[in-house]
């Protein structure tokens, strides 16, 4: 299935073509390397498709192709990250039709609910978009030192960056996941394990299309918690973006994390779930993902 | 041309066979022992090479340190030799004093060899007395293109006379060479003309070394082992920067010449980065982490 009920009035003799969902990594769509599936079911029971279940070597894999996209995201000027911000809202807009049938059909949404959900997830785009060249001069400052010196702190970018998306708002969830992410320069994996993953390949697509370079959105779908305890001992990984985690899946990361000392950031669940509220949403979401590096500049009179 | 050697007659390689039989050794699954001891066997066959023109005297001693200790705390082997520059000589052979790492070294007006047959071998000639006992040379592809095999074969056996007590590896260059029939009749004749290693590519062009190309020359190996009883080495370089295609290599290695040619006297890889990624895989086996080459020294 995973495509529209809608019948094309031709087809009463065509093979239906189903699509094919796989994992995104590096800017392409490899299969998972462990040959497993995880069926994907409506909200009534119906059956979409078999999703990738991603194992821990397509994790290794996803984490070598954020490294490398890593220099060269990080290096773009903020401007040009806030440009594909735009671009990825523009691509996901023109879809939207298509998004909003995926929620109600796969994800039992309602025609208001899923409108409501493509527009939050296109607006948040673009408001993390807009905080691209403007984080750095909010969390940034110019320090007054005792001597002859400009003495400037500003954030950069922490690296490869492991987000756990959120289990609800199938569509929402990874756009609030990412988005604080990237937008500094960093790159990430993101691990999908919700009912409807067949949703997280779909915008995919989208990614794919938007100027965004390859590798600096990975998505794997399948079970958290086969590959927790490889995110938190990852020496490559420098951060840990992590919503809805259970208590057990706190003190596993903390303790993995603990070996090359990165950062694990637990961000809370908005009130009712309601990913598409101002809570789920804050510049100060961008600073556990960066740096603070200070330089000091000999004034010159 | 030389007017006592006889052109080889070799077999024509098929392909198409030689390209699925490469194949073939993609699909081996080595793990836990037999790939820990697989990888320590790796690193004792890597040359470790910088053959850039921005080389300087600190990055080859950088380098012959790390040749000397590859990992800090771990019981892994060093690496088979340093292969450098001629003029990095000294500074190689003065960080790898005391040890049993060999020195390498590009002679011949590497990576084209376009120069005449005396400076060449004066080239190596001076390289060896600097310190060198091991010589990369290549052959003039242009010749051997040109059908001009006479030259080629008196170049290499002029180079192999001047390496003396050194040992010369003869670099084909088989990503310029066209076909594996090439491939097969360069190999031979380096054979024939002295070599005792036979190596795939200089690094510097692409495709540089790749399975079907080591397979065939892996074979010219066997053939001229089963007809004379000689053992020749063999080393592919260039592109060979993983632990598992390293470790596809040792398989195809076993598989078409036997045990005795598991062994850095007998077969080497080129590389830089290699030496890294068998690092971090070592690593994983021992902490069950994976790895990142941002705790390893560069290579």
């Amino acid at each position: 299935m995973a495509t529209s009920k809608k019948k094309s009035t031709a087809t009463s003799t065509r093979l239906e073509v189903l699509k094919t969902f796989k994992l995104y990594i590096g800017g392409a769509f490899p299969r998972t390397e462990s040959g497993r599936y995880i069926s994907e079911e409506t909200h009534k029971g119906e059956f979409v498709a078999n999703i990738c279940r991603a194992s821990r070597k397509d994790f290794r894999n996803a984490v070598v192709a954020a490294r490398k996209a890593q220099g060269s995201w990080a290096g773009r000027t903020p401007f040009n990250r806030s440009q594909i911000f735009y671009r990825m809202a523009e691509m996901l807009e023109s879809r939207r039709d298509s998004f909003e049938r995926a929620l109600q059909e796969r994800a039992g949404y309602t025609e208001k609910k899923a409108v409501a959900e493509l527009d939050a997830t296109i607006d948040r785009l673009i408001w993390y978009g807009g905080w691209a060249d403007k984080y750095i001069q909010v969390f940034g400052n110019v320090n007054p030192v005792a001597s002859a010196h400009f003495n400037f702190t500003m954030p950069e970018a922490t690296g490869v960056v492991t987000a756990l998306a959120p289990q609800k708002a199938p569509l929402l969830g990874l756009i609030t996941a990412l988005a604080p992410v990237i937008v500094s320069g960093n790159t990430v994996v993101l691990i999908v394990d919700h009912d409807h993953r067949s949703l997280a390949i779909d915008f995919a697509e989208v990614l794919h299309c938007s100027d965004l370079p390859g590798g600096v959105v990975n998505i794997l779908t399948g079970y958290r918690e086969e590959v927790l305890s490889y995110i938190g001992g990852h020496m490559d990984v420098d951060a840990v973006a992590a919503f809805d985690a259970t208590p057990a899946e706190k003190k596993e990361l903390g303790v993995e994390a603990a070996e090359n000392v990165k950062r694990v950031h637990f961000f809370e669940t908005p009130k009712k779930d309601d990913w598409t509220s101002d809570e789920a949403q804050s510049p100060y979401w961008i600073l556990p993902f960066v740096e603070f590096k200070t330089a000091w500049h000999p004034m010159a009179f | 041309m030389a007017t006592d050697y006889a052109i080889p007659r070799v077999p024509s390689v098929d392909r198409v066979a030689a390209d699925e039989r490469a194949a073939r050794f993609k699909s081996r699954s080595i793990k836990t022992t037999a790939k820990a001891a697989g990888l320590h066997l790796i690193i004792s066959m890597i040359d470790l090479t910088t053959l850039e023109g921005k080389d300087t005297p600190g990055k080859v001693r950088m380098l012959c340190r790390k040749a000397r200790q590859p990992l800090k705390g771990s019981d892994c082997p060093t690496v088979g030799a340093v292969c450098v520059y001629p003029p990095m000589v000294p500074i190689a052979k003065e960080e790898l004093k005391g040890t049993d790492i060999n020195i390498a070294a590009v002679a011949t007006y590497f990576p084209s060899g376009q120069a005449t047959i005396a400076e060449r071998v004066d080239e190596v000639r001076r390289t060896v007395d600097a310190g060198a006992n091991e010589i990369d040379m290549v052959i003039n592809r242009g010749s051997f293109l040109a059908g001009d095999y006479g030259r080629v074969f008196d170049e290499i056996a002029a180079t192999a006379e001047a390496c003396g007590k050194a040992h010369l590896k003869v670099i084909l260059e088989t990503g310029e060479l066209q076909t594996y029939d090439n491939v097969r009749l360069a190999s031979q004749m380096a054979i024939d003309a002295g070599a005792h290693f036979i190596k795939t590519s200089t690094g510097k062009i692409k495709p540089a070394a790749t399975m079907p190309v080591t397979l065939v020359m892996l074979e010219t190996i066997r053939d001229h082992f089963l007809k004379t009883g000689k053992m020749v080495g063999m080393k592919p370089a260039g592109g060979i920067s993983s632990a598992k295609l390293a470790l596809r290599y040792l398989a195809m290695v076993k598989e078409t010449l036997g045990d005795a040619w598991l062994d850095p006297d007998w077969f080497r890889f080129g590389a830089s980065s290699l030496l890294n990624d068998v690092l971090m895989q070592l690593e994983k086996q021992r902490t069950g982490r994976y790895h990142s080459d941002r705790y390893l020294s560069m290579s």
